[in-house]
């Protein structure tokens, strides 16, 4: 009896969790096309719903009902099989976002590892898309994909030992507790810089929506998708988005936390900071999808390996000798 | 690459320059209009919607003289006719095939007496293509519910005619 109560408790917490966040993601597609239509002085969807806002729902309506098409000489298995790893990987990594003090599914020691492990695990999802089509537009994107993911990969992960060094533990509550006084944007703000840059290539995003170049590649690796799998690769795409939005504002812009810890800020629940701050940097996202054009792929790898490695492993050498020298090392 | 080409490639002037037109931009009154509830000014000249005219006593213009018939290059018109009981001559039948029609005009162009003619309608999609096999009723039906703007139009483009 004992453990069928603690199975429906954590069932309950994470549907608790996972719908907010499926909302959000349906939000937040409207969101962008919004904003990338009002730079470009456009209105965007504003017919369904109030200003539009159920112009995702009514899209993910009209994809259940749309033919799901397989191509007769793809990998049945590993077709049916990408987006729906693409899409879990993109919702398991909520697990450990911490919401508030308290308010977090998972409180495991190493969250920032679980975290930048399964947005790693993200290429797997493309790479079985693009190879199991059997066509060559959605194979020439994956590979692009694969390879933009993974350098862009190394530089986060350098990034995030630059964090790691400031607060001293792998605990995604730890880390934003320890912005209590100076967010790390502040000491940082290179590596956020770097962080935000890499986010954009790491989701695919433009201007590094390299693997789904429309001119180039029609779709990418979702050129033979259709219908609810479609739909999956795309709510898998903006949930990830979310993510490192997420990630973004625990990592650098205190989580939780509010900016000052004065009467009308720190009355305000927990959880809205967070969200402020992943719609704050969703919102820069948007704006850079309207106003930059896409790299080039030498200029996109040069970027990742030449410019953004180099500059950050300098940095991690700088902010280590500091902390040494000032014995400001954490635990100590 | 200059040091002010460098400086500005590490501060990334070009792109906050960018970023911060955009955030202007998003203020700005929009271009595009509120299209189903709103919609943009149509020149009188607009070739729309076809529609046979009457007179102000009520009689058909059409003299079934199938100029029109004659000079569509799409074929879409087409036109039988008949003296009438006052020894008149007058059309039978006048079917257009609006999925043939190029709305190239000339039928407007190419009519002595203003008969038909292209309002400013452009709205007129329908669910099955039998619809838009118009014939004599429709076309005139359509000249009664338009005729105040085909008039008003006709009238302000008749200089150029």
């Amino acid at each position: 009896m004992a453990e069928l109560f603690i199975f429906f408790d954590q069932i309950y917490r994470i549907l608790f969790l996972l719908i907010p966040v499926l909302v959000s993601v349906a939000m937040i597609v409207w969101l962008d096309r919004r904003v990338w239509a009002f730079v470009q002085k456009r209105r965007g969807p504003n017919v369904v719903g109030p200003f539009g806002l159920f112009q995702t729902l009514a899209d993910a309506l009209k994809y259940i009902f749309k033919e799901i098409i397989i191509p007769a000489s793809s990998n049945k298995v590993i077709f049916i099989l990408a987006p729906i790893v693409t899409m879990t990987l993109a919702l398991i990594a909520w697990a450990v976002i911490p919401f508030s003090e308290t308010f977090v599914l998972a409180d495991i020691n190493v969250g920032i590892l679980y975290l930048f492990a399964v947005s790693s695990l993200g290429v797997y999802g493309i790479i079985m898309g693009g190879w199991a089509s059997n066509s060559k537009y959605p194979f020439l994107g994956a590979i692009r994909s694969a390879a933009q993911m993974v350098s862009y990969e190394v530089s986060i992960g350098v990034i995030i030992i630059n964090v790691l060094l400031c607060v001293g533990s792998l605990n995604l509550s730890d880390i934003v507790l320890s912005q209590k006084d100076l967010w790390f944007v502040i000491p940082l703000f290179p590596m956020f810089i770097i962080f935000f840059i890499s986010a954009l290539a790491e989701t695919n995003r433009p201007p590094f929506d390299l693997p789904e170049a429309e001119a180039e590649l029609v779709a990418g690796y979702q050129t033979e998708y259709s219908g609810m799998m479609y739909a999956m690769f795309w709510l898998g795409e903006y949930a990830n988005i979310l993510l490192m939005c997420a990630m973004g504002s625990i990592l650098f812009l205190g989580g939780w936390l509010s900016p000052i810890d004065l009467f009308p800020f720190n009355v305000i629940p927990a959880p809205i900071w967070l969200i402020l701050k992943i719609l704050f940097l969703f919102i820069l996202f948007a704006l850079i999808k309207a106003i930059v054009p896409r790299y080039r792929y030498d200029q996109l790898m040069k970027l990742g390996w030449k410019i953004f490695l180099p500059f950050s492993l300098i940095y991690v050498v700088l902010t280590a000798s500091f902390l040494m020298y000032f014995d400001l090392l954490p635990g100590n | 690459m200059s040091l002010v080409r460098f400086f500005k490639t590490i501060f990334m002037i070009d792109f906050l320059t960018g970023l911060i037109m955009a955030i202007k931009e998003i203020f700005k009154p929009k271009k595009t209009i509120n299209y189903p509830f709103e919609k943009g000014s149509i020149s009188p000249r607009a070739r729309g919607e076809h529609a046979l005219r009457r007179y102000p006593n009520g009689e058909e213009r059409c003299i079934a003289c199938k100029l029109c018939e004659a000079v569509c290059p799409a074929q879409a018109i087409t036109i039988e006719s008949s003296e009438r009981e006052d020894g008149s001559r007058k059309t039978t039948r006048y079917d257009i095939d609006m999925l043939k029609c190029i709305y190239c005009g000339l039928c407007e162009q190419s009519c002595p007496v203003d008969a038909i003619v292209q309002g400013p309608n452009f709205e007129f999609a329908t669910e099955t293509r039998e619809e838009l096999y118009y014939n004599k009723e429709k076309l005139l039906e359509n000249g009664d519910r338009w005729e105040n703007i085909l008039a008003a139009n006709i009238n302000a483009d008749s200089s150029h005619r």
